[in-house]
């Protein structure tokens, strides 16, 4: 009784909170800036911290599992390469594209089937070897070259617009939505829910843990694919060094997005308010001119105490009722 | 009886674990001795060991932290943090002994990972949220105490570079000081009621605190001594390649990860041996020495060690459950 209170207390604390750091940072960013306000603006700010924010979604159902996955970078460098040389090697571009895709959603599946069969392991172990071992490939593959020679169209999907709204914003919300009805509509999101509030009870209700498990390890590469495509595509070539620490801002992101990193709970809404909120904040602080190291200053503070916040309150709330009750 | 088998048991999984490890080197190093006799040379054997100190003192700290059940992403920006602040004071201040200068760095280390202790401990923080926060902050930081400039070889003094440049009797002074880190930990670890606690609090968190263990005591000690060895390392980091940048050792804590699970800490708390991580951190050691020797391009480097940590993991479990499976047939008989 005392719990159930509290727990909702804290969560509309939490929807609330992203709606204000949201509100407050498009203040902040149109009195710094009175370019802002500015549709082709906020458009290109968009483009620009969308490319990542693909592999947000797979990343959230994984930490409500009560899991993490630290290979998502290197895969996205992993598949941006093998694209990169079979367009070299004269493949058309679309046969190049489901290489693309097929490499990155193989990488998430080896992860999956390694942590579902060798359940002793940790998924951070395993990922963190998968994490080194991809991007090395990658390194095997190119060494220290770029490959380039995309097709002109290819360009179209990290720069090109469907009317006015920009092509990756079309697919983001598709992928939003999508990932937003699994969640929260489907049986799917239950026991994605089940498995990170209890893994062994979710055994013994019949849920196929490994199952939903492997899914979701493999849709984690296939969002990296994709975001592998927009991100090659705005850079028109690729190197086995991009990406670097991608992983890390991703589960920021998730982290920030009010996802319990020890399972169990979270919404997909949060989580793309929280992309907003580190996209919008970047761009902001870009306008004035601030180095993105300080901006990592900010990211990491605002990790800090976006978990710390709640953990602190429900401190607080506990001692009031116990007081109460006495 | 029954409860000997079972120790004789354990003690001979355990050794298993660290004998299977030293096998794999020595064959690795016999492989690589065939194909290229300046292998194990004196000189090369001294170059490998300067070249895997700063790992494996670092793991001594990861281990802890990974005993504790936590883990610590934070250690390379804390490296650079504490290593930048040490060369700016070089640079600034060339007057300053260069003693005082290293317990600055290190001072600095450790108090980052007292902060870490502390949010993990008091603020129920886990882990990886608090020390990926960390590591924010203090790469952010870095940039900015140094204004994105390096500090260069010139601007260091002799005595500075010497920290790391140095030799006793031959042997480079950053072997000596790993040494002397692996002889204090292994005594710290083994032979007193503290070291006990940490693995204690580990290995059994509830049971810890009921039998008295100030359990948020020991997450703070060990994250502290994390940040302890990686302001330490951090100095030797700057004055062995005598230059600073803000994205000095970028990347580094997964290799300090990856070293200590080869060498058989388990994430899940409780375990590690001092023998286990030396001789992982070796074995990491080796795989980047060795390539160039044998003619094996550098680009190799990465793929091979992400197999070779990932065919390790594996293996353990194998053999760890074939173990598990003959002390139950035993038992029905």
């Amino acid at each position: 009784m005392i719990n159930s209170g509290i727990k909702k207390h804290s969560f509309l604390k939490w929807e609330w909170m992203l709606i204000l750091m949201l509100i407050l940072i498009n203040i902040m960013n149109a009195s710094l800036s009175p370019y802002y306000l500015n549709y082709f603006n906020i458009s290109s700010a968009v483009m620009a911290f969308l490319d990542k924010a693909f592999m947000v979604f797979p990343m959230a159902f994984i930490m409500m599992m009560g899991d993490i996955d630290i290979s998502v970078a290197s895969t996205v460098a992993l598949s941006s390469v093998i694209m990169g040389i079979a367009v070299q090697a004269g493949l058309p571009m679309p046969l190049a594209i489901v290489l693309c895709l097929g490499t990155a959603t193989l990488c998430g599946w080896i992860n999956g089937m390694i942590i579902t069969r060798f359940k002793e392991l940790s998924a951070a172990i395993v990922t963190i070897s998968t994490m080194i071992l991809y991007r090395g490939i990658a390194y095997i593959i190119l060494e220290d070259q770029a490959a380039s020679g995309f097709p002109e169209w290819f360009s179209f999907l990290g720069w090109e617009s469907i009317g006015p709204i920009p092509f990756i914003v079309i697919v983001f919300t598709v992928f939003a939505v999508l990932f937003w009805l699994i969640l929260h509509k489907t049986i799917w999101g239950r026991r994605i829910l089940a498995i990170g509030q209890n893994n062994t009870a979710s055994i013994y209700s019949g849920i196929n843990v490994d199952k939903i498990r492997l899914m979701a390890f493999t849709s984690a590469g296939f969002m990296a694919g994709i975001s592998s495509l927009f991100l090659t595509s705005k850079m028109a070539s690729t190197r086995p060094n991009i990406a670097v620490g991608y992983e890390l801002e991703v589960i920021a992101i998730v982290v920030l997005g009010g996802v319990s990193t020890s399972g169990g709970r979270g919404k997909i809404h949060n989580v793309i308010m929280a992309v907003f909120v580190i996209g919008l904040l970047k761009y902001g602080l870009g306008l004035i001119n601030i180095h993105s190291q300080l901006l990592s200053i900010i990211i990491g503070i605002l990790l800090i105490l976006s978990t710390l916040l709640p953990n602190l309150g429900e401190d607080y709330l506990k001692k009031k009722k116990l007081r109460s009750n006495t | 009886m029954e409860n000997k088998l079972k120790n004789s048991f354990a003690d001979y999984f355990d050794q298993f674990r660290e004998l299977g490890l030293l096998v794999f080197i020595v064959t690795l190093s016999i492989i690589v001795q065939i194909r290229n006799p300046s292998f194990l040379t004196g000189e090369n054997i001294n170059d490998l060991l300067k070249n895997t100190a700063i790992l494996s003192i670092l793991a001594v700290g990861m281990m802890l932290v990974l005993v504790t059940r936590g883990i610590d992403l934070s250690i390379a920006s804390n490296m650079a943090f504490s290593g930048m602040l040490a060369s700016l004071l070089v640079r600034d201040f060339p007057q300053i002994p260069t003693i005082l200068i290293l317990l600055i760095g290190l001072g600095t280390g450790t108090f980052f990972g007292f902060i870490n202790g502390l949010l993990i401990s008091k603020g129920r923080l886990l882990p990886i949220i608090a020390t990926l926060g960390m590591m924010y902050v203090l790469r952010g930081s870095t940039f900015l105490i140094s204004k994105g400039k390096w500090v260069s070889a010139y601007q260091f003094t002799d005595s500075f570079k010497a920290m790391a440049t140095g030799s006793v009797f031959g042997i480079n002074n950053l072997i000596l000081i790993a040494a002397a880190v692996y002889l204090i930990a292994y005594y710290f670890i083994n032979h007193t009621g503290t070291g006990r606690r940490i693995y204690a609090t580990g290995s059994n968190p509830e049971s810890a605190k009921i039998s008295g263990i100030n359990t948020d005591r020991m997450i703070i000690l060990s994250y502290s001594i994390m940040g302890l060895l990686s302001g330490l390392t951090g100095v030797l980091w700057m004055a062995r390649f005598a230059s600073a940048q803000s994205d000095s050792a970028m990347g580094y804590e997964m290799n300090v990860i990856a070293a200590c699970v080869l060498g058989g800490v388990s994430m899940g708390g409780g375990s590690g041996k001092v023998g286990g991580i030396f001789l992982g951190a070796l074995l990491f050691g080796i795989l980047n020495n060795t390539l160039p020797l044998i003619n094996i391009s550098p680009f190799w480097q990465n793929a091979l060690q992400g197999a070779v940590i990932l065919l390790a993991v594996i293996a353990n479990v194998l053999a760890k459950r074939q173990v598990t499976k003959k002390n139950l047939n035993r038992r029905i008989k």
